[in-house]
Formats: structure tokens, sequence, C-alpha cells
């Protein structure tokens, strides 16, 4: 894009400045728009689990009620409780909201569409995920109120825990894949599967690996059945029971990119991204952001399958099921899954 | 142009921050400006082309040692009073440590301006290899040439970790009723249950 407004007659460093402001609104606002169907396509999907209708007043089959629940909270009032801590009270939902939207950058939707084409992408990500914690924990604290801070107390232990086994799955994916870099991961799964299927899954070692990022995703992301920071049977609502208006909507759109992005990675890692299922010539006509879109919504549509259907987990199960479980296992696989690149001299001679 | 001003925003956001590090009166304050100085430093290193560093600077610090560190300071009640009372105890072992910061700061510009260090890749030459990414020059360091150094800080930190488990490890059996999951998990209705046809006024024996 940075060539495009230097032909407007630009020099570099304004045609990258206005290039990179302009991919950034170019994702950041298709994902607003993508959160808003995203919750609806949740509450329609658990509607039909539950044998139930779900929104279908506003607008033709209920397609404008996120908009209006977005107006309807827009119009509140803003409450901020006298004994908050006010600053970070403010700060906390800004936060995460900002980060749940900074790990976009380095996602790939097709190839080469990515903002930033960065070597260490995934340990971006990495990071940028190990910073959503703040947010809650922020929230928790400056509402000086008990069920809130029982709720960070619990995000945080729980969003370490499931890292952990997080950061040992990317160590398997990137030793198969030999890179970093999300675009190179994607391409080393071109024809992956006995020469003609896209995509780590068939891979008899690291699908189970992908089972354990599937079910840390759910965690990482405090969805159901490890939604325990927002256990409304115990706790109100977690974090966000002192927030009202835009703090909250920022509280819930944040969620839901988080939750988006935890299925495009779960595409891009092992299910080829924006490859088509199988490596056949006809299948590369569709354009590839349409086959990552399709993978994402797919996953997402399994993270709404568990929530309607699987019930809480709690906490010390959870705790064990991240310690003592996913834990031992994904490292051991970083230990087969290297002992068998060697052993196949996946990495060439070694000097 | 872009670089000097992303610089100047880093280096002064790392400077401030770490200046509200100290004098905030709330520790969790202090806390919160502390992990605002790392993320600057992680944006200063990323100027530097160190993205590696960058990154890890970011998940180990920021994502998991301050936020332990976060945990501790906001269950602790402090009593800022009661720190201050220690203020004038402590002064000379401040003025000791800021001494020896001083004196690292002075050698480490001494030495640089004495030339670079000279880092071997794993071929053996010298000087890194800049048309590797950060990631591959590390690794290629780590695992060739400081393989026993690294093996070594790998044992320590074994051995620290093993020593924090056995200190605070407690048998809980002996306390409180201990769950044994996978027989929770085998029960059964057939098992759990057994049918009884008791006679009026009488009982049930279990």
């Amino acid at each position: 894009m940075t060539e495009f407004f230097q032909s407007l007659g630009m020099n570099y460093e304004w045609a990258w400045f206005v290039a990179t402001i302009a991919g950034i609104l170019l994702i950041a606002f298709p994902l607003m728009l993508a959160v808003a169907y995203v919750i609806l396509i949740d509450r329609k999907v658990w509607a039909a689990i539950n044998l139930r209708k779900g929104p279908n007043v506003v607008g033709p089959f209920g397609l404008l009620q996120s908009f209006a629940d977005g107006l309807k909270v827009f119009l509140q009032e803003t409450i901020i409780p006298s004994a908050a801590n006010k600053g970070i009270f403010i700060i906390a939902p800004i936060i995460t909201f900002t980060v749940a939207l900074a790990a976009w950058a380095v996602v790939p939707f097709a190839d080469g569409v990515v903002l930033a084409d960065i070597n260490v992408g995934l340990l971006y990500i990495l990071a940028i995920s190990s910073l959503s914690v703040y947010g809650v924990v922020m929230a928790g604290w400056a509402s000086n109120s008990k069920y809130p801070f029982f709720s960070a107390m619990r995000a945080a232990a729980q969003m370490i825990s499931y890292e952990v086994s997080i950061g040992f799955i990317l160590v398997c994916v990137v030793l198969w894949a030999g890179s970093w870099n999300l675009t190179e991961i994607v391409e080393a799964q071109r024809g992956h599967g006995f020469g003609i299927v896209n995509g780590f899954y068939f891979n008899l070692l690291l699908f189970p690996m992908w089972v354990v990022f599937f079910i840390s995703s759910l965690a990482e992301t405090q969805r159901v059945p490890f939604d325990l920071t927002e256990a409304e049977s115990e706790l109100v609502a977690g974090y966000q029971t002192e927030y009202s208006s835009m703090a909250f909507a920022l509280y819930w759109l944040g969620e839901y990119a988080n939750i988006l992005l935890m299925c495009a990675l779960n595409t891009l890692l092992f299910f080829g991204g924006w490859l088509p299922p199988v490596d056949w010539a006809p299948l590369y006509w569709v354009p590839g952001i349409i086959w990552f879109l399709l993978k994402t919504l797919f996953f997402f549509f399994m993270f709404s399958w568990v929530m309607a259907t699987v019930p809480r987990y709690r906490y010390d199960q959870l705790m064990r099921l991240g310690w003592k479980i996913f834990l031992p296992m994904s490292l051991i696989f970083v230990f087969v899954i290297s002992g068998y690149l060697m052993a196949t001299g996946h990495f060439g001679n070694p000097a | 142009m872009i670089q000097a001003i992303a610089f100047y925003l880093f280096a002064t956001m790392v400077i401030a921050s770490g200046v509200l590090t100290i004098m905030s009166r709330n520790p969790v304050h202090s806390v919160l400006w502390l992990i605002l100085a790392f993320f600057n430093a992680a944006g200063l290193m990323v100027l530097l082309g160190a993205e590696f560093i960058a990154m890890l600077l970011v998940v180990v610090y920021v994502g998991a040692v301050a936020v332990l560190f976060l945990f501790v300071v906001m269950m602790l009640d402090v009593d800022m009073a009661e720190l201050r009372a220690g203020f004038i105890k402590n002064f000379p072992l401040g003025i000791a440590i800021a001494l020896v910061l001083l004196a690292e700061l002075v050698l480490g510009i001494g030495a640089l301006g004495a030339g670079p260090l000279e880092l071997g890749t794993a071929s053996g030459a010298n000087a890194p290899n800049l048309a590797n990414s950060n990631i591959e020059n590390i690794g290629a360091l780590l695992y060739s040439k400081y393989i026993f150094v690294f093996e070594a800080a790998g044992l320590i930190l074994l051995v620290a970790m093993i020593g924090a488990i056995v200190l605070t490890h407690r048998d809980l059996k002996t306390t409180r009723g201990h769950q044994n999951i996978t027989k929770q998990v085998r029960r059964n209705p057939k098992e759990a249950t057994q049918m009884k046809q008791p006679t009026v006024g009488e009982g049930v024996e279990l």
C-alpha cells in the first residue's frame, strides 16, 4: 500500500505513515463489524441448541440486534463508583479493547495481506495476549468491590496458567514450520498431509496439540466451560460488575475480538490459514481471504457450540487441567516432535 | 524522522514512568508505572532491531513477572507511612546500591567507547550475521558457542524451581479431605446407589 501512496506524490516516510494508518483502519472497522455479527451468530447458535428462536425482532432475522444493543449501551449513564480508583477504573477497559485490536496487526488474512509481516509474529501475539490480563486485573482492583476483586484474582491465575501450555504448543508448531513468521507458518502447511491436505491437523503428532490448543484458547478467552471469572452464580458478573455504559461495551467488544483472534490462530497454526483445505488447483480460484474467514467462522461455531453444551468447570479442576495435564503433555510433545524432526532430518544437516 | 520521534517518545516515557514508579504513593500505581516502563523499553529494543529481545521482555517481564508482582501488591495491605518510617534506616544501603549502579553505567559507557564486543556466529566467524533474523542468530550462538553456559543456566533455574516447590509443599492429605479425581469420574449410579425397602417405623441401615 506504501507504493500506492508514493505514486500520489508523497515521500517514502509519509507514504508509509499514511499507508499504515489506512491499514489499521481497514482492519479495525471490519473487525468491529465482524464482532457485532459474531455476537449475533453466537446468540443464534445457543438459541438453536436450546430450541429457542434467539434474537429475531430488530431488523430482518434480528440482523440489527447487536447495533440496537450497542446504541442502548451508548445511551446509558456512565457510573463510576465513588470508592473506585478513578484513573485505573477508566483505563482498564481501554487497555482490554486496545490490546484485543493490537494483536490483529500480524494476522495474515491472505497471502501478503498483513499489516506487519514481522519475523517474530507469533511471539508478538503471545506478548500481546499476555497483556490482556491487565485489563481484567486492573478492573477488579480499581472497582474496590469484593466480587470484581475475586474475579480478577481468578483471571490472573487462569490466564498465566494456560499461557504456559499455549507457549509450548506454539513451540511445537514453530519447530515443524521452522519460523515464527505467521505467513511462513501457513506456507509450511501447503500439502503437508500426504502431499494434498493443507494444514497441520492431519499430522498425528500435531493433532493432539491442536486439541490442547483449542481447549487452552477457550480458557485463555474465559469462555464456557472456563468462564470462572464471570461465574454469575458466584461473582455477580465478575470483574465487570461495577462497569456500565461504554466502559462495559468496551469489555464486551474486546472479549469477542479476543475470541475471534483465537479462532484465527487455530486456523493459521493448524488448519492452513488462507490455503484451501485440499491442495487442488480449482480450489485456489476462491480467494484466500474467503477460506480464512470460513475456517475462522467454523472455529467460532465450535466456540459457541461448546458454550451451549458444556457445564462450567470447578476452579481447582481448571487449575489441575492446566498445570497437571496440559503442561506435562505439551512439554512431552515438544520433546517427541523435536526428536522426530531430528531423526527424520527435517532440519537438514546440523552444522 | 519517524524513528527519531518514536525514540524520543519511548525514551521520555521510560524515564517518566521510571520516576513515577518511585514517586507514586500507592504501591499498585507504582507497579503499573513499572509495567509501562518495561513496555516502553521493549519499544526501544524494537527500534534497535532487537525484536526478539523486545518480545521476550514483554512476554516474560510484563506478561508474567509483573502480573505476579501486581498480584502480591494488591493482596498485601501495604501501609505507606510505615514504609516511609524506614527511609532513614535504609538510606545508606540505598546510596550504596545507587553508587554500584552508577559505577556500572560509567564502566559500560567506557567499555562501549573502547569498541564493540565481538560476538561469534555458529561458524566461528565474528560479527553477527545480519542476513538472518534475530532468533536464528541468537539460537545459533546459544546452542553452539554458549551451550554449556546455557545448559548451566537451565539447570540452576530447575534447581530453584524444585526448591520453591519443596519449600511450599505441604501434604494436604493430613489437613483436609483429599480428592481422588479418577475415583470420582469412575463412580456410576449402579455403585453409588442401592435400593432399600425399609418397613414402616424403621430407619435404613447404611
